[in-house]
């Protein structure tokens, strides 16, 4: 039932991020072009997403478990550490270089473009370099 | 209406995919207990145990379903991707390292994080924003490339 409902989620999630304009590169570019032809619009995919995002995670706060009895799995973290800031930075480089974040890069790419598939790619060594300079740290 | 002069409302498009986005988002957290951040479901991949995995490999086969069902019944909007291969391959590199360092994207931090009220997301969101608004400046306006 959970493993269901994940894949619903994922299937809305990704019909939001086309709906959006999200998956378009060229528009997330127009949208961090500040200083050429700003195009605003895509800051309501964040207002639209928070508004029914709030509600959701006001009721899970108050919950021990989730309504499929799973644990309610809240981030726990509040420090504001060098890993946070630096990371942040460095994605939001690689954001304004491509116009790629990771959820349209991968609705991109299963819809056959292969700049996306490109972009997934190098994005997965990234995640995997991450994984491997953490084991090794500990 | 149909949708092809309602996507060309751009407003509107992007508003109703963000509702889109935060259902979702307020499902997984309700149903699930998880966050419905892409970067940590992909990333945490490899280091999950096995009952981890499953919701994680079911949520991305959704996310990679959602252009063959929008198919369905409309023309998926155009895409335009300008970065070459080289760009592609560092800005892939560095979305990669970077989200799994501060621990989520734009949909970890900057839809679920802000929804939950967390200050550390907050704050990631408003660095890599700017740093997505300064890298765009740099490269279209300082450079030229």
């Amino acid at each position: 039932m959970r493993a269901a409902n994940a894949f619903f989620v994922g299937l809305v999630f990704g019909l939001g991020l086309i709906v959006s304009g999200m998956t378009n590169p060229a528009k997330v570019l127009g949208f961090l072009d500040l200083a050429g032809v700003w195009d605003p619009s895509l800051a309501l995919v964040m207002v639209g997403a928070i508004l029914l995002g709030s509600c959701g995670f006001a009721i899970a706060k108050n919950r021990q478990h989730s309504l499929l009895g799973a644990p309610m799995q809240l981030p726990s973290a509040t420090r504001l550490d060098k890993r946070l800031v630096l990371g942040s930075l460095a994605f939001g480089v690689g954001w304004g270089i491509a116009g790629f974040c990771p959820g349209p890069a991968i609705v991109s790419a299963a819809a056959g473009q292969p700049k996306a598939w490109l972009f997934v790619v190098a994005m997965i060594c990234g995640m995997t370099l991450f994984s491997i300079l953490e084991r090794r740290g500990k | 209406m149909n949708l092809s002069d309602f996507t060309q409302s751009s407003y509107l498009a992007s508003f109703s995919g963000g509702l889109l986005i935060g259902f979702a988002a307020a499902i997984l957290i309700l149903f699930n207990g998880r966050i419905a951040g892409i970067s940590g479901i992909l990333g945490g991949l490899a280091d999950a145990h096995k009952g981890d995995k499953i919701w994680r490999v079911m949520f991305l086969l959704g996310l990679v379903t959602a252009p063959f069902i929008y198919r369905i019944s409309f023309d998926l909007p155009t895409v335009i991707i300008e970065a070459k291969t080289i760009e592609l391959m560092i800005s892939g590199l560095l979305v990669g390292l970077g989200t799994r360092y501060a621990s989520g994207c734009t949909s970890g931090h900057g839809v679920c994080g802000i929804s939950g009220g967390s200050l550390r997301s907050v704050i990631a969101t408003l660095l890599f924003m700017t740093a997505g608004f300064i890298t765009v400046y740099i490269t279209r306006h300082l450079v030229g490339i």
